[in-house]
């Protein structure tokens, strides 16, 4: 199915508040093999971005198995802290088509519970259309 | 830690990557893509196979930024994922993460030349890095 070309600009509705605790910040460290220092690791708020991503991806009916990631960028206002409860609201900020597959551009803002902005989410997904 | 001086070698890092950790991963992350867990889907979707989240490489750039830095503050990380990183049923696929410090910024920040290959390809293309050190 073709991601609608109308949809950038779109800014789609925030995600519920994301608790950033201690438990889940292990869960991420542990996975990803680091050595627990206290810190939230630089990549942890794809947790709330990624929850922006499927809300969106669900509103416009888009099977996740079709969806590859081409790029991801973080650029933050300060670092994340357990105890942060994080929100994400996605736009989207452009749609392309090339051989088949649809390339859409999102960009998150990630807020706090203050909604103070914690760092800003730049995400290129691609839907695999033709694939099979 | 690592030397931090301006145009300084940082020591490589090299990371296995098992179907076990995309596993812990997914739970960790949110992301149940099956295109990371079920070879069948990733193959029917046009995959070499399973391949990580690219996020999951983006992290480990993290954790190697984090033992380079000893936690140094990231203002900024980011990059394109160029190239799949299959990971096999049994084993592991090994992300090797090198990189430069560069020049020290206006602002005072250290941005990092970074080179994030698998078996000599790279899987991340124009990686980017800052961190406050």
């Amino acid at each position: 199915m073709p991601i609608d070309a109308s949809l950038v600009g779109r800014a789609f509705p925030a995600t519920q508040p994301h608790p950033v605790t201690a438990e889940a910040v292990q869960a991420f460290t542990a996975a990803v093999g680091s050595a627990p220092d206290g810190n939230v690791p630089p990549t942890f708020p794809i947790v709330v971005a990624f929850a922006a991503l499927q809300d969106f991806l669900a509103a416009e009916q888009v099977e996740l198995s079709r969806i590859v990631h081409g790029d991801q960028r973080f650029r933050y206002q300060r670092p994340v802290a357990v105890g942060d409860v994080l929100t994400a609201q996605l736009t989207v900020t452009g749609v392309r088509s090339i051989g088949g597959n649809d390339i859409v551009s999102t960009s998150s803002e990630i807020t706090d519970a203050d909604g103070g902005v914690v760092c800003t989410a730049t995400a290129t997904i691609v839907h695999r259309g033709g694939a099979a | 830690m690592n030397d931090l001086t301006p145009g300084a070698e940082l020591e490589t890092k090299t990371f296995d990557v098992t179907r076990a950790d995309l596993v812990a991963y997914a739970h960790a992350s949110g992301d149940h893509n099956p295109i990371h867990q079920d070879e069948e889907i990733a193959l029917a979707v046009g995959l070499p196979g399973v391949i990580a989240h690219g996020m999951y490489t983006l992290a480990l750039v993290g954790r190697a930024i984090g033992e380079w830095t000893g936690g140094a503050e990231v203002v900024e990380i980011g990059a394109k994922f160029v190239a799949p990183v299959v990971v096999p049923a049994e084993g592991a696929a090994q992300v090797t993460v090198a990189g430069t410090v560069g020049e020290r910024t206006d602002d005072g920040l250290l941005p990092l030349a970074l080179t994030i290959t698998v078996d000599g390809t790279k899987v991340l293309g124009a990686p980017r890095a800052t961190v406050r050190a």
